[in-house]
């Protein structure tokens, strides 16, 4: 069973919430990711999304779009994030790992070539912003022959009929959007995300998911009584743009904030 | 083997044209496409609707546009007729209207108040701005920092017809980043806003529906050759950065096999330089950028390459899709002039005919003085003079070392 399944599956058991914390790879520097997975699965993470930077990040606000902009100034590229991966695996062999990022890179990459050293590096699932199920009847059956996952996002505008043809075509969980914007954006209201849950929860077994604007123990807490997890990228991301300059700092800022996200979820 | 013919029935039903084109959007945008292709696709063919387009044409832009036998230019270069689509003349400076008018009718039927859109030289945000005014619509302007500076003028054209311009400071501060920044807005606004993207790139159906719009000038110029020039062409010639302008003529044309077609990009310093914006000259690699596949320059690494053009409409790393397949197909020949190329023939058409070009459309006329020559009097050339060159007289200017 696919990691991700697998740590969903131990939740439910356990009557827990996913908490999935969002960080983008390479930022400040390449050399501090690995560290800083670590730290998140201390203090609670679930699954890590590992972001991959992008010149051109069209759904993300001005602190990932900064976050690019730092880890691309290192050169951060793929290759350099399955190397990541597979080092975290030396120590880390549960925790699930989704690779989100945009198209591009991955095409350039080529697709094969992309799904045979993601799978190579331990990677359990991904998730390409611009790329929604219409788009990918190539890339979908070449990550699943290597036992990848493609995650899709659902928003506050998609279609009855459009969720359940990502329903169908995605597997992990459903990421859900929780407004309309881009990420780092405004606050969220819980009792519209409840809302817009209930009806997909009639087209979709796959655990539902909630990102955007969650940032703190009392939004996570809010959004964790009505989805089976919360990802969490801005706030966290936030903390390594205001430590540039002290990178020793940052580790414990993203313990101390997820921790209380934790807390916060299970209490 | 793609036939011409088949060409016409580009996109399929998904936007794609080919491998190329398709809809890469981040999944709140997705319902607000399906929503505009829906409704374009009920009014492409409704009879009313193209009534409305074509008076607008006809009494707000001004169209037909000329087209005009550039003899004393021809004359001088030796070789075959030069006619000029004057695409400069149409209400506004440049063909960028044309597609402006039609998504406004569509803005309207939206009942959306607010429209947004990107721009680089900033005849596309003026176009929109004018648009807007016209319609009583509230208009925000995306426009890369760089271009906000280079192009001044159009800037304060675009404050005086009621538009916020919004300086996009972020990567190489060029029309690509404002098109990021429009598409960073509409995600958040798009139950209230309607994007009217200003070539034929951006997801399924802009590239389809900003070529339908621009067609008419193809169109106009295939009749005005049959009646003034007595038969079609021999060959076209357009520039392209996004490709509206050259979509716009070519497209009447595409089964007209006789019909030989240039497409210029931006060569910059020189395509083999790097420092250019001519992705399908410069073989750029396949990619995905704003919403759909296309050539696009990158690096291995797959991030976006910085480029470089001295006209800020050109500057784009990508090109719309439907050139992409044009290329592979062999129907359109892609080719490059440089800055100082383009430079040469702003001053001669300006002097010669008493015709200041944008410098985007120069580079058409910089490849007509390559062509040209190597044919014979009897055959014609049509280059479409996609706008007139008021707004870059400041650039110009700057590069002669006058201040104004």
């Amino acid at each position: 069973m696919n990691r991700i399944d697998q740590r969903f599956a131990t939740l439910k058991a356990q009557g827990r919430t996913a908490l999935i914390p969002y960080l983008t790879a390479g930022d400040p520097a390449p050399e501090y990711t690995v560290g800083f997975m670590h730290a998140l699965v201390e203090a609670g993470a679930d699954i890590i999304e590992l972001g991959v930077p992008f010149s051109d990040p069209m759904a993300d606000g001005p602190v990932i779009q900064k976050a690019c902009e730092r880890a691309l100034k290192h050169g951060t590229r793929l290759t350099h994030l399955f190397a990541m991966v597979r080092e975290f695996r030396e120590q880390d062999t549960e925790t699930p790992v989704v690779l989100m990022g945009y198209l591009n890179p991955i095409e350039r990459m080529g697709y094969e070539a992309f799904a045979d050293q993601a799978q190579a590096a331990g990677v359990d699932g991904v998730l390409t912003v611009d790329m929604p199920p219409e788009e990918a009847d190539e890339f979908g059956p070449v990550l699943k022959a290597r036992g990848l996952q493609s995650i899709f996002l659902v928003a506050p505008t998609t279609s009855d009929a459009r969720a359940g043809t990502i329903s169908a075509h995605g597997e992990g969980y459903l990421y859900y959007v929780s407004l309309k914007g881009v990420t780092g954006a405004a606050t969220l209201n819980v009792d519209e995300i409840d809302a817009h849950l209930a009806p997909l929860r009639k087209l979709s077994d796959l655990p539902l998911c909630v990102g955007f604007g969650i940032r703190d123990g009392a939004t996570a807490a809010a959004v964790g009584k009505v989805a089976e997890g919360v990802i969490v990228g801005s706030v966290l991301v936030g903390q390594i743009a205001a430590c540039v300059d002290d990178p020793a700092a940052i580790a414990p800022r993203l313990k101390d904030i997820l921790g209380e996200m934790r807390q916060a979820l299970d209490a | 083997m793609t036939k011409f013919s088949d060409l016409t029935r580009m996109p399929d039903a998904r936007g794609h044209f080919g491998p190329y084109g398709g809809r890469f959007v981040s999944e709140t945008l997705s319902f607000a496409l399906e929503e505009l292709e829906e409704t374009y696709m009920a009014l492409r063919d409704d009879p009313d609707f193209q009534a409305e387009f074509d008076h607008d044409l006809a009494h707000y832009v001004g169209r037909p546009s000329p087209l005009y036998h550039a003899e004393r230019w021809s004359r001088e270069l030796g070789g075959a007729q030069i006619w000029l689509k004057r695409e400069d003349l149409n209400h506004t400076g440049a063909h960028k209207v044309n597609n402006t008018i039609g998504q406004a009718l569509l803005a309207k039927k939206s009942g959306k108040p607010r429209v947004i859109a990107e721009t680089g030289a900033g005849q596309h945000g003026v176009a929109t701005a004018t648009v807007a005014a016209r319609l009583g619509l509230e208009c925000a302007i995306y426009m890369g920092a760089e271009d906000v500076e280079r192009q001044k003028l159009n800037v304060y054209r675009m404050q005086l017809l009621g538009a916020t311009v919004i300086p996009v400071e972020s990567g190489s501060r060029t029309l690509k980043d404002a098109m990021n920044e429009a598409l960073r807005d509409w995600v958040t606004n798009v139950d209230t806003t309607f994007y009217i993207i200003g070539t034929v790139a951006g997801p399924h159906p802009y590239p389809m529906l900003v070529r339908d719009f621009n067609a008419v000038a193809g169109r106009e110029a295939r009749e005005q050759s049959l009646k003034q020039i007595g038969r079609l062409p021999d060959a076209l010639i357009a520039c392209v950065g996004g490709g509206s302008n050259a979509l716009g003529l070519f497209y009447p044309f595409v089964e007209d096999e006789g019909v030989a077609m240039y497409g210029v990009e931006a060569g910059g310093d020189g395509v083999e330089t790097g420092r250019h914006a001519a992705p399908l000259t410069g073989n750029a690699p396949r990619g995905v950028l704003h919403g759909n596949r296309t050539y696009l320059m990158s690096d291995e690494g797959g991030q976006v390459s910085d480029t470089h053009s001295i006209s800020a409409g050109l500057d784009y790393p990508g090109v719309g899709p439907e050139h992409a397949l044009w290329k592979d197909v062999g129907r359109v020949s892609y080719v490059a002039a440089n800055d100082k190329e383009v430079l040469e023939a702003f001053r001669e058409l300006t002097h010669v005919e008493g015709i200041m070009p944008a410098l985007e459309s120069a580079h058409a006329l910089a490849y007509a003085k390559v062509l040209a020559p190597t044919m014979r009097p009897d055959q014609h050339i049509v280059v479409n003079l996609s706008g007139r060159g008021d707004k870059d007289i400041l650039t110009v200017a700057k590069l002669d070392g006058i201040e104004i």
